[in-house]
């Protein structure tokens, strides 16, 4: 009824290609980043600092690993390692670069990230699937040996944890501890939004139909002319770029610390959790991932108390934290049975049904 | 005429104070901490994940002593303690989300209990107003109140723990200077917890003249020293000196038998529990760790608590639990937040203290020797006195030695080395402000200097 096409001609190929072709689309999706922008000044502490900040992070991650696996088809474990080459990046540039501002470095650490990985991107053109997980997870190991072993990586210093100095924007501390949550999650929600806008005209475009093209059977992309080792160089790049990003605002825009375990395995695999629960090859499926694996253990921990203290059961913090594993382990494996291509195609499900109600045929 | 205007203002103002009445009945109604007197001391436990054989032990002496003062005194000085534990499953990620969901309802004293959470959260303790107490662990550098006057880790930090221990390898083999050509290997857990004294010992090595080899454990592969050990055989060291946690310290053990190292020649830091020694049976006696508290459970304090919790099912701690020695640390550290508030109390005459107040009273805070015995707990621990500049005490520890069933007493107090140790927290101190640009001066007042 509301959510329809009807009336709504394409005149041009532009307008044709265009990403969200429905009007009901469009300002859906103003209402959402409105709102999002809007929830800095109404949410409060806790929910910008513990709950939208680290979800947008991880989000980004998403993103980034996504682009490899989901529209290229290679499979990556070293997630986390890429994370991490961002931030101690960041890190070395704001230091040796105070007056620089901090957003420039926190983009500019991207490209290290992606440097990186084109680096160990370089087997891909050989090997593919579980063999390329292994080179990655080669990566990841390699890498945090680094960020233990190297100290000048965290300016020689004793607990080999990287802390972030005082850094504003306009004025405004938005790095350090006298930064405000609403502050930080602006700038957060800024660079994932856009850089979000970014990939979906990557991943829509020429290049994004290359990468499907090598996913979907790289012998065919290939005979069609699409040169493999750059189209999955690129990938690796872009991915890297993405995973980099993330890893400069996790320690500087949430954490304020980080130790190298931060970056370790299972980091990675929690990123990939979130892409395959939200569905593999969809932006929209990142932040479903990232929501359900990051903020719906939240969600419990505050609502499972609420729901059973009328019937006088009191649990423990430990007690939680079990039930939090049992319910988001289950609901993994009920969405993965009801949908298997994640949690995005159930969205793409709803809306086509939205858009024929209500008479479907 | 005159009594009319009185009557009329006497209406306006009932009016008036019933408005503001109904319009303040929301107000109070969600603020019902403040009604009912109670003083909020949120522990970040970790009963969960790959460290929760030791941090359910901890949970529960964090938790046991303060439930025991609120049954058997009704609180602390006429307050009830509201107790709260939050999960981290020892993740810093877990540990932010804990220190933002307690922030906001006015914690006197934060116990992070895992290093990565306490690096974490000191740049924000200073800027929230919450006093951090960082038992024994977290960052050495914040011993320095003047740069750090929000952050405690009372009774030693890991220098003082290292300078003890080679202090006592000295002893052992007659004085420090007997120690000059002989191999003392460091065995350690590779993150901030394990790097934290490796500039001290390097600084000791040279100054004393011990060779000194480094192990480092990666946390992933804590249950595999394997390589580590090799390297051991080859070096032969005279002496191990052990930094782990979790599942380190008994594939540590175990690997020593095997290597046929005597476990009498490894001296850990003070964290390995009963169960680390007991899982590798034979192999583990003799293992020797430094300890600043008593263990058992002889203590007529700990009695109440199995008196008054354990046996009425009050408490998740067993009666055999009771006084281990990772319980008996909890026990230690809800003792220092206990006195941190009762002497606040006494410094401010409040009776709910606000975190500024419990600030100054772990500043001031002077448990003595009398003060141990009329809390129930004579002769655990000795006495402790902290002020504005020292927020640690560098209190003395000592060794004791596994006997194959329990830990028994095996040296007397050993004390620290202050004169190597504090120009290092000074200088430590002085470059984590320096790293941290906007590192706030200290402006709060001082009560004890």
């Amino acid at each position: 009824m509301f959510y329809r096409e009807a009336g709504q001609f394409q005149t041009n190929y532009v307008s044709d290609a265009a990403i969200f072709p429905l009007r009901e689309d469009r300002i859906g999706l103003g209402a959402i980043i409105l709102g999002a922008y809007c929830l800095a000044f109404l949410g409060n502490d806790f929910l910008l600092q513990a709950v939208l900040i680290p979800f947008l992070v991880f989000s980004l991650a998403a993103i980034g690993l996504n682009i490899l696996t989901g529209y290229t088809g290679l499979l990556s474990l070293g997630t986390g390692a890429f994370m991490g080459v961002g931030a101690y990046a960041c890190y070395k540039l704001t230091t040796l670069f105070p007056g620089v501002n901090i957003v420039v470095w926190i983009l500019a650490s991207g490209f290290f990230s992606a440097a990186v990985g084109v680096l160990f991107g370089l087997p891909s053109l050989r090997i593919k699937g579980f063999y390329l997980a292994v080179a990655t997870l080669a990566a990841q190991f390699f890498l945090q040996w680094c960020f233990i072993r190297i100290p000048w990586l965290v300016n020689y210093n004793v607990s080999g944890a990287i802390e972030t100095p005082l850094r504003t924007l306009f004025g405004i501390p938005i790095v350090g501890a006298t930064a405000t949550p609403q502050a930080r999650y602006l700038v957060v929600l800024t660079i994932v939004v856009a850089l979000t806008w970014f990939a979906s005209n990557l991943v829509h475009g020429r290049i994004g139909r290359t990468w499907i093209a090598v996913r979907d059977m790289d012998l065919a992309a290939e005979l069609m002319g699409i040169r493999l080792l750059q189209t999955k160089l690129l990938a690796f790049a872009v991915s890297s770029f993405y995973c980099g990003v993330a890893g400069a605002l996790l320690v500087f825009l949430w954490y304020g610390s980080a130790e190298n375990d931060v970056f370790d395995i299972n980091q990675s695999f929690f990123i990939l959790f979130m892409v395959i629960i939200g569905g593999l090859g969809s932006l929209i499926g990142s932040f479903f991932g990232a929501a359900l694996i990051y903020i719906i253990p939240i969600a419990l921990s505050f609502g499972l108390p609420l729901i059973l203290s009328p019937f006088g059961i009191s649990i423990g913090a430990d007690t939680i934290e079990h039930l939090r594993f049992m319910i988001v382990g289950g609901l993994i494996i009920f969405f993965l049975i009801v949908e298997p291509h994640g949690l995005a195609r159930l969205w793409q499900i709803a809306k086509q049904k939205l858009r024929v109600w209500p008479y479907p045929y | 005429m005159a009594v009319q205007v009185e009557e009329k203002l006497n209406a306006f103002r009932l009016k008036k104070l019933l408005c503001g009445a109904i319009l303040s009945l929301p107000l109070l109604s969600s603020a019902p901490s403040a009604a009912e007197e109670q003083i909020y001391v949120p522990y970040f436990t970790y009963r969960t994940g790959p460290f929760s054989a030791q941090g359910s032990y901890v949970a529960d002496g964090l938790r046991d002593y303060m439930e025991m003062l609120n049954e058997r005194d009704g609180g602390i000085g006429g307050v009830k303690i509201l107790v709260d534990e939050c999960e981290t499953a020892y993740d810093t990620k877990k540990g932010i989300e804990c220190y933002e969901a307690v922030k906001g309802k006015q914690p006197v004293v934060i116990s992070p209990w895992t290093t990565g959470t306490a690096l974490a959260i000191v740049p924000r303790a200073a800027v929230d107003k919450i006093p951090v107490l960082s038992m024994a662990h977290g960052l050495s550098a914040s011993a320095d109140g003047n740069v750090f006057p929000w952050i405690f880790n009372p009774p030693n930090t890991y220098w003082d723990g290292l300078a003890m221990i080679i202090r006592y390898i000295g002893d052992q083999e007659g004085g420090l200077e007997s120690l000059k050509g002989k191999r003392i290997g460091y065995l350690y857990l590779d993150g901030g917890f394990g790097k934290e004294p490796i500039p001290l010992l390097e600084e000791l090595s040279k100054s004393i003249g011990f060779d000194l080899k480094q192990y480092p454990v990666a946390p992933q592969e804590m249950q595999n020293q394997a390589a580590q050990w090799l390297g051991i055989r080859r070096d032969r060291p005279d002496y191990i000196v052990l930094f782990g946690w979790g599942a380190m310290n008994p594939t540590a053990l175990k690997e020593a038998s095997r290597a046929g190292f005597p476990a009498d020649k490894i001296v850990s830091i003070w964290w390995p529990s009963e169960d680390d020694a007991r899982s590798v049976g034979e192999a583990g006696k003799g293992f020797k760790v430094l300890n600043w508290h008593g263990v058992g459970s002889d203590f007529p304090a700990i009695q109440d608590i199995d008196r008054l919790l354990v046996e009425t099912g009050k408490s998740n701690a067993t009666k055999e639990k009771l006084g281990a020695v990772l319980y008996n640390r909890g026990v230690y550290n809800s003792v220092l937040v206990a006195e941190s508030i009762r002497n606040a109390q006494q410094l401010t005459g409040k009776k709910v203290i606000s975190p500024e107040d419990m600030r100054r009273g772990i500043e001031t805070l002077n448990i003595t020797a009398e003060r141990w015995k009329e809390i129930g707990l004579e002769g655990f621990a000795g006495p402790i006195q902290l002020s504005c500049s020292d927020h640690n005490g560098h209190r003395s520890a000592f060794i004791q030695q596994w006997d194959g069933e329990k830990w028994v007493r095996s040296s007397d107090d050993i004390e620290p080395m202050p004169d190597l140790v504090m120009p290092l927290i000074s200088a430590a101190a002085k470059e984590y402000a320096e790293r941290n640009t906007g590192w706030p001066q200290r402006t709060e007042p001082c009560d004890n200097p």
